[in-house]
C-alpha cells in the first residue's frame, strides 16, 4: 500500500525524515519496502506557483504557440511561451518556474522557443503527475489563491510516499487513517480524531421505491446505503485528484473518486450505483446460481458459482460483492441519483471468489482480510460529506442499515507474568496499559494485570493473550530484548546413529574424489521413455502433481540416474569430460495404501572419463569403466561396514554384459550397478562410457546401524598370518565371487581373507576355461600358525573348490 | 716353492686385483676367486692338518693372515666401491624437480548447499538440539491447518502450493515437521529439522525446489528473549563474532508473537563500501533479512492434541530460514540457477 505522508499528516505528525519514519514503523511491524517520491521534487518545489494569465497573443513564428504574460507574483510579471490550446488571458494556472523539477525529473531551465524567451512552463495535469488530461494546461478555480502562491500549498503534488508492505492480519492499516494510528502508536506524535467524527447521518430507517434484501445475512453481516439525488457527475477537485494520484489511483469522476478516496481513507471498500440503473430500486444480497454469468466494470465476462455472492436488481445480478460493480448499473456522466452501498462481506469467501474468478481488486484486497461492521458508516459519514460538498447532492431522510454492527466486544485478561514469561523481561504495567491505549485498546486494571478491551477493527486479528503480549511487545520494541539461552533441561544435542552413519556415507565419496551434486526432484515421464523403462516398471509408480509449473517437471523422481545423467550431460557439453559425481536424496514412489508418497533416502553415483587428468608422466590415465564404479561401491561398504555384492543382472538402461545387481548380506537387492547403456548415453548426448550406481540408502544404513558405530576391539597384530597364494582352473562362467564364497565357506575358521589377484585365459588352459589365482590369508587369534596349519586348510579349500565347482589347481 | 711363499705369491696376486676392481660386481668374484669354497687360500688352509706338524704351525698361521688381509681389503675396497656407485646412480636418478607433481587421488566435495546444510546443523547440534527429517510429500492438516492457517490462508491457492491431490501438497515449508516432531517427542525438546521444500515460484529470485532449516523449541519457560539469544549465537557461529541481529516484529500464521530476524551486514561499513558507493549486498541498508521467526502459537501447541502441549503448560519458539539465502550470503553466490545447474567448475569451487 502506498503512504503518501503529505495525506497522513492531515492526522498524525510523521516526522522529519520519511526514512527515520520507516525505521520506527518497521522496528513496530509494519514492513517499508521503499520510499517514493510522488509530484514534483522536494527542491525546487517553490519554484511552481499559482499564475493568472495577463495577456496570450500568438507567437510571431509559431502558429501552435502563444506568448503570454503570467503574474507570478512579482514586480513584473513572467513571459511564458505556451502550447497548449485553451490558455486564454484571465485564467489562474500553475506556472513551473526555472528550478522546478518535475515528477520525471527534468529540472525547468529558462528557454527560448522559436527565438522568444520563455520563464517557465504554464503546467498540464499530467505533467504535474495528477492524471492523464494532456488536452490543455491545467485551469484552476478564479479564486484558488493569489499569484505567486506555491501550488504545493493548495494540493498535496509533491509529497513522499511509504510504500507498505502489511501484513495479511492488518486489514485496518489498509487505510490512511488506520496508518496514522500505527504512526500515533509508534512515534507517539498526537492523532486527530478520525475524519468520520462529528459527520451527522440521516437516522436508519427505510426509504420509499428502494427495496434491500440480504437474503445470505452469514456472508454479509451488514449492508448500509445512502440515497443521494440531484448528483451532478463532473471532474474532481485538483486536491482529491492529487491525493487519489499520490496512491496510485486514476480519476475517474467526481462520485467514484469519492468512493475510491474514502476507501484508501478509511479501509472500507464503498459501491455507487446509478440509482437510475437498478432495475426496480431493489437490490437482493444472493448467492450465485452455478454457471451464472455477469459482465463486470471491466467488461469481462465472468462465470460464477454457488458459493460466490452477487447482488441483484429486478434484471438479475449487477455486482459481484465485495469484488467489482457490474457493467450495468455503474455510474456514468448522465448519473443524477447515487445509491451509495457500503457493506460488509466474509473474508474468507471474498478471498475464495477473488482466487476463483483470478480477479483482483483494491476491494477483495481489503475484504478478504475481514472488515469490521463498524467501519461500514464510518465510511459511509466521509463520503457523505464529500457527496455533499462535491456532487452538490441531496440526501434522502434514512439510512438503510441491515444487520448492525458486529458483536460486543472482547474482553481479554492479560496476565502481567504472562507478558514476562513469553518475552523474557518484564515490561511495566503502566508502559503495557499506555502502548494499548495508543492503540486504542480499553483499558483496566486488573488483580495479575490489565483488562483490555479490543476496538472492532482489530476484532479478527486480537483474540487471545497472547495476541496481546504481542501488540505490547511490538510497540514496546521487541529489538530491545535481552539476548538469553533456554535452560535446555536434559536436551544433548547429537546426531541419531543414522545421521551419523548418512553423513559417513557421503564422506567415504567425498574421499574417494566424487563432487555431490543436488538435482531436481521434479521428472516427466519422457525420462522414464528415455531410460528405456518398460511399462510395468516400478520405477514410473511415479507422484504426480495434480498443478505442474510445466510438463517437464509433472513428476517427481524415483531414481537419481536420470538427475545424474542430466548433470553429466550439461558438464560434458561444456567441455567437462571427467566427472566423479554423486547424490543423495529422496526419490519418491506413489504409495496406493497411503496418500503420501513412499520416500526413500536413496544414493546415486556416476563415473565417467579419466579418474585424475593426463600429466607428463601418465598421459593416458584409465577411464572410468564398470569396475571403477564398483571400487567406489566397495569403499562405501567397507565404511559403512556392510556386505554389498554384485552379482549379474540385467537393468533396461544399463550395457546388458556390463551390470549387476547390488545385494546387501547376500540376500537384499538394494540397487544396481553397471555402465549406461549407449543408447540411453546417447540420449543424454553423452558419447563415452558412462558407469554409475545406485542403492536404496536408507535400507543400506538401516543394516549398517547395527554394528557399524559399535567398532569392538579385534586382535590382529598378537600373532602374524600366513599367507599363500592358490592358482585353479576352472569354467569360465562360473562367476569370481563363486569361486571366492566357496573357499571362504571351506577356509574354516583360519581364512581371515581371500580374494582374487590375478585371471589367465588363453592356450594353456583351454578353450572355455580360465585360470583364476587367489590370496589366502590364514589367521589364528590365540597362536602364530604353522605352515601345516595353513596347509590343512588349503587342502580343504582345493577339495572343496573341485568338488563344488569342478576347478583344478594349476602347477 | 714353500707353502708359505705360495700363500704370499697369492696374497700378492689378490691384493692387485682387489686394488684394480672397478665395481661391486667384479670384487663380487674375486671374492669367489681367491676366498670361494674352490679358492686355493682356503683350501690350504683346509689342508694345514695333512701337513707335517713343524710346518702347521707357520703354514696355518700365514694362511690365517693372509685370508684376513684380503677379507679386509675387499670389504674396505667394496664400501668405496658402492660409495661410488651409489653416487652415480643418484645421479643417473636426477630429475627436473620443476615439473608438475603426479596428482593425488582427487578429492571431492559436498554441494555447497550440503555443506551448508551440515554447518547449520552442526551450529545448533553445538546449542543443544537434535536433528529430524520428514517427507516432503506432506499433508494439508500438518503444511497448513495444524499451523493455523485460516481455510483461505492465500498460500494454500494451487497457483502457489503443488498439490498432488485436495489433502496432500509437496510441503512448502519444514515447519510442517513442528508438530509432527512435537507427536513424537515429550517437551522437553529441542530440534532442527533441514529438508527440501516447494512452492510454486520460478524465476530469477525463486525456484520451485529449495531447502529451509525449521528450529523448535519447547519447554516449559522459554521465552522471546531466548529465542534472540538462541539466534545470536546461531548468526554469529555462521557469519562472524561481530555479528549483530535485530527483531523486527512480523506476522506468520503459526507464531505469536512473530518477528523477522536481521543480520548485520559484513560486507560494508554502514553500507556504503571503500569508494563510497552502496553496498551491493545488503543495499545500503546495513542489514540482511536472514529468517522468520515467533514464539509457537498456542493453536500450534494444541494441535499436537497431547496433554504434554498443553499451551498452559509449555511454550516455545520456532524459526525458519533458508539454506539457499544463508549460502549466497557466505559465499556471495549471485544467483540461485548455479545451485541446481551443478556445473563442475561452480562446485570445485566450494569445499
Amino acid at each position: 500500500m502506498r503512504l503518501p505522508l503529505a495525506w497522513l499528516s492531515e492526522y498524525v505528525h510523521p516526522g522529519g525524515d520519511p526514512w527515520e519514519l520507516a525505521d520506527a514503523l518497521s522496528a513496530t511491524g509494519t514492513e517499508v519496502a521503499g520510499v517514493d517520491r510522488f509530484g514534483i521534487k522536494a527542491e525546487g518545489f517553490e519554484h511552481l506557483v499559482v499564475g493568472k494569465v495577463l495577456t496570450a497573443e500568438q507567437h510571431p513564428d509559431a502558429d501552435r504557440l502563444k506568448v503570454c504574460t503570467v503574474d507570478v507574483g512579482e514586480a513584473e510579471p513572467a513571459q511564458i511561451v505556451c502550447g497548449a490550446p485553451n490558455v486564454a488571458a484571465g485564467q489562474t494556472v500553475a506556472v513551473a518556474r526555472p528550478g522546478t523539477v518535475m515528477p520525471d525529473g527534468m529540472k525547468l531551465k529558462k528557454a527560448k522557443l522559436r527565438g522568444v524567451e520563455s520563464q517557465g512552463m504554464i503546467v498540464s495535469e499530467r505533467e504535474l503527475g495528477l492524471g492523464d488530461d494532456h488536452s490543455g494546461i491545467m485551469v484552476l478555480p478564479d479564486d484558488a489563491a493569489s499569484p505567486g502562491t506555491f501550488v504545493a500549498e493548495l494540493f498535496e503534488i509533491s509529497t513522499d510516499v511509504l510504500e507498505l508492505e502489511l501484513t495479511p492480519n492488518r486489514p485496518d492499516c489498509l487505510g490512511i487513517y488506520g496508518m496514522a494510528r500505527e504512526v500515533h502508536a509508534s512515534n507517539g506524535s498526537p492523532l486527530t480524531p478520525p475524519p468520520w467524527t462529528g459527520v451527522e447521518l440521516p437516522p436508519v430507517g427505510e426509504l420509499d421505491g428502494i427495496t434491500i434484501d440480504v437474503q445470505v445475512p452469514e456472508l454479509c453481516p451488514r449492508f448500509t446505503a445512502l440515497v443521494y439525488d440531484d448528483v451532478t457527475i463532473g471532474p474532481s477537485p485538483h486536491w482529491l485528484k492529487a491525493r487519489l494520484a499520490a496512491c496510485g489511483q486514476r480519476s475517474i469522476n467526481n462520485v467514484v473518486d469519492i468512493t475510491n478516496y474514502v476507501m484508501l481513507l478509511t479501509g472500507q471498500p464503498l459501491h455507487a450505483f446509478d440509482l437510475d440503473r437498478v432495475a426496480g430500486g431493489t437490490l437482493v444480497v444472493r448467492t450465485a446460481n452455478a454457471g451464472e454469468q455477469i459482465t463486470t466494470l471491466d467488461d469481462e465476462v465472468r462465470t460464477l458459482d454457488e458459493q460466490m455472492v452477487v447482488i441483484d436488481d429486478a434484471d438479475g445480478p449487477t455486482s459481484i460483492a465485495g469484488v467489482m460493480g457490474g457493467a450495468r448499473s455503474e455510474v456514468a456522466d448522465t448519473t443524477t441519483r447515487v445509491l451509495m452501498e457500503v457493506a460488509t462481506w466474509i473474508g474468507p469467501n471474498i478471498n475464495r471468489t477473488s482466487w476463483k474468478l483470478a480477479l483482483r481488486t483494491e476491494a477483495s484486497g481489503r475484504f478478504e482480510k475481514g472488515l469490521a461492521p463498524e467501519q461500514t458508516l464510518e465510511a459511509q459519514a466521509v463520503a457523505h460529506q464529500l457527496m455533499l460538498e462535491l456532487t452538490g447532492a441531496t440526501v434522502r431522510p434514512a439510512l438503510i442499515d441491515i444487520g448492525g454492527p458486529g458483536p460486543d466486544p472482547a474482553v481479554i485478561r492479560l496476565r502481567s507474568a504472562r507478558v514476562e514469561g513469553l518475552l523474557g523481561t518484564s515490561i511495566p504495567a503502566e508502559r503495557q496499559e499506555a502502548i494499548l491505549r495508543s492503540l486504542e485498546f480499553g483499558v483496566t486494571p486488573a488483580e495479575d494485570g490489565l483488562d483490555v478491551t479490543v476496538p472492532a477493527f482489530r476484532r479478527l486479528d486480537v483474540t487471545r493473550e497472547a495476541d496481546l503480549v504481542e501488540e505490547v511487545a511490538r510497540i514496546d520494541g521487541v529489538d530491545n530484548l535481552p539476548a538469553t539461552l533456554p535452560a535446555r533441561r536434559g536436551a544433548a544435542g547429537r546426531l541419531s546413529p543414522m545421521q551419523r552413519l548418512r553423513r559417513r556415507a557421503e564422506d567415504a565419496l567425498v574421499g574417494r574424489g566424487l563432487r555431490g551434486i543436488m538435482g531436481w526432484s521434479f521428472t516427466n515421464a519422457g525420462v522414464f521413455d528415455r531410460l528405456r523403462l518398460p511399462a510395468d516398471d516400478p520405477r514410473r509408480q511415479a507422484v504426480a502433481l495434480a498443478n505442474p509449473m510445466s510438463e517437464d517437471h509433472a513428476l517427481l523422481r524415483t531414481n537419481l540416474v536420470a538427475s545424474l545423467l542430466d548433470v553429466a550431460a550439461h558438464n560434458v557439453a561444456r567441455g567437462a569430460r571427467d566427472l566423479r559425481l554423486f547424490e543423495r536424496g529422496a526419490v519418491y514412489f506413489a504409495d496406493p495404501d497411503d496418500k503420501l508418497a513412499d520416500e526413500h533416502d536413496q544414493l546415486g553415483v556416476l563415473l565417467t572419463g579419466r579418474a585424475a587428468p593426463p600429466t607428463w608422466n601418465d598421459g593416458a590415465p584409465a577411464t572410468a569403466d564398470v569396475f571403477a564404479a564398483k571400487g567406489v561401491l566397495e569403499a562405501l561398504a567397507t565404511r559403512l561396514r556392510v556386505d554389498l555384492s554384485v552379482r549379474h543382472a540385467e537393468q533396461p538402461f544399463l550395457h546388458p554384459g556390463r551390470c549387476g545387481e547390488i545385494v546387501l548380506n547376500g540376500t537384499d537387492v538394494v540397487g544396481w550397478l553397471g555402465e549406461i547403456h549407449p543408447l540411453v548415453a546417447q540420449a543424454w548426448e553423452i558419447d563415452q562410457t558412462v558407469a554409475a550406481f545406485e542403492l536404496d540408502l536408507g535400507a543400506v544404513l538401516a543394516v549398517a546401524v547395527e554394528h557399524a558405530l559399535v567398532e569392538e576391539y579385534e586382535d590382529v597384530t598378537s600373532f602374524p598370518a600366513v599367507r599363500q597364494d592358490l592358482a585353479v582352473v576352472i569354467d569360465s562362467a562360473v562367476p569370481a565371487a563363486d569361486v571366492v564364497a566357496a573357499a571362504r565357506k571351506a577356509g574354516g575358521a583360519l581364512l581371515a581373507d581371500a580374494g582374487v589377484f590375478d585371471i589367465y585365459e588363453g592356450e594353456q588352459v583351454g578353450e572355455g576355461k580360465r585360470s583364476l589365482a587367489l590370496h589366502l590369508e590364514f589367521r589364528a587369534p590365540d597362536r602364530t600358525l604353522t605352515d601345516e596349519d595353513a596347509d590343512g586348510a588349503r587342502a580343504k579349500i582345493v577339495a572343496a573348490l573341485t568338488e563344488q565347482l569342478g576347478a583344478v589347481q594349476r602347477g | 716353492m714353500a707353502v708359505t711363499d705360495r700363500i704370499t705369491e697369492i696374497q700378492a696376486e689378490a691384493e692387485q686385483a682387489i686394488a684394480a676392481a672397478g665395481s661391486t660386481a667384479e670384487l663380487e668374484e674375486l671374492r669367489v676367486r681367491f676366498l670361494g669354497r674352490k679358492a686355493e687360500l682356503p683350501n690350504l688352509l683346509r689342508g694345514v692338518a695333512d701337513l707335517p706338524p713343524a710346518e702347521r704351525g707357520a703354514v696355518g698361521k700365514a694362511a690365517n693372515m693372509a685370508r684376513q688381509a684380503l677379507e679386509g681389503l675387499i670389504a674396505q675396497r667394496e664400501e668405496a666401491l658402492a660409495g661410488a656407485e651409489l653416487d652415480a646412480q643418484l645421479e643417473r636418478d636426477r630429475v627436473d624437480i620443476t615439473l608438475p607433481g603426479t596428482p593425488a587421488q582427487p578429492v571431492g566435495s559436498l554441494h555447497v548447499l550440503h555443506q551448508t546444510w551440515r554447518e547449520l546443523e552442526d551450529v545448533f547440534l553445538g546449542l543443544g538440539f537434535t536433528v529430524m527429517d520428514g517427507p516432503e510429500v506432506e499433508t494439508v492438516h500438518y503444511n497448513f491447518d495444524a499451523l493455523n492457517h485460516d481455510p483461505q490462508h492465500p498460500a494454500r491457492a494451487w497457483t502457489d502450493t503443488f498439490y498432488v491431490a485436495d489433502d496432500v501438497v509437496l510441503r512448502t515449508h519444514t515447519s510442517p515437521m513442528q508438530v509432527r516432531a512435537m507427536e513424537a517427542h515429550p517437551p522437553p525438546l529441542y530440534v532442527v529439522i533441514p529438508g527440501r521444500v516447494y512452492r510454486r515460484d520460478h524465476d530469477a529470485t525463486h525456484l520451485p525446489q529449495f531447502h529451509q532449516v525449521e528450529g523448535l523449541a519447547v519447554d516449559e519457560d522459554i521465552t522471546l528473549a531466548d529465542l534472540k539469544g538462541t539466534l545470536l549465537s546461531f548468526a554469529r557461529t555462521v557469519f562472524g563474532d561481530e555479528r549483530q541481529i535485530r527483531l523486527r516484529p512480523h506476522f506468520f500464521p503459526f507464531t505469536e508473537p512473530s518477528v523477522e530476524i536481521d543480520v548485520s551486514c559484513s560486507n560494508c561499513k554502514g553500507g556504503s563500501m571503500k569508494d563510497g558507493s552502496r553496498c551491493p549486498v545488503c543495499k545500503g541498508t546495513t542489514w540482511l533479512e536472514i529468517l522468520g521467526a515467533g514464539m509457537v502459537d498456542p493453536n500450534v501447541l494444541r494441535a499436537v492434541g497431547a496433554d504434554a502441549y498443553d499451551p498452559d503448560k509449555v511454550q516455545g519458539f520456532a524459526f525458519g530460514m533458508g539454506i539457499e539465502r544463508i549460502a549466497m550470503l557466505k559465499h556471495g553466490i549471485p544467483d540461485l540457477r548455479l545451485y541446481i545447474e551443478n556445473d563442475v567448475r561452480f562446485l570445485e569451487q566450494f569445499g
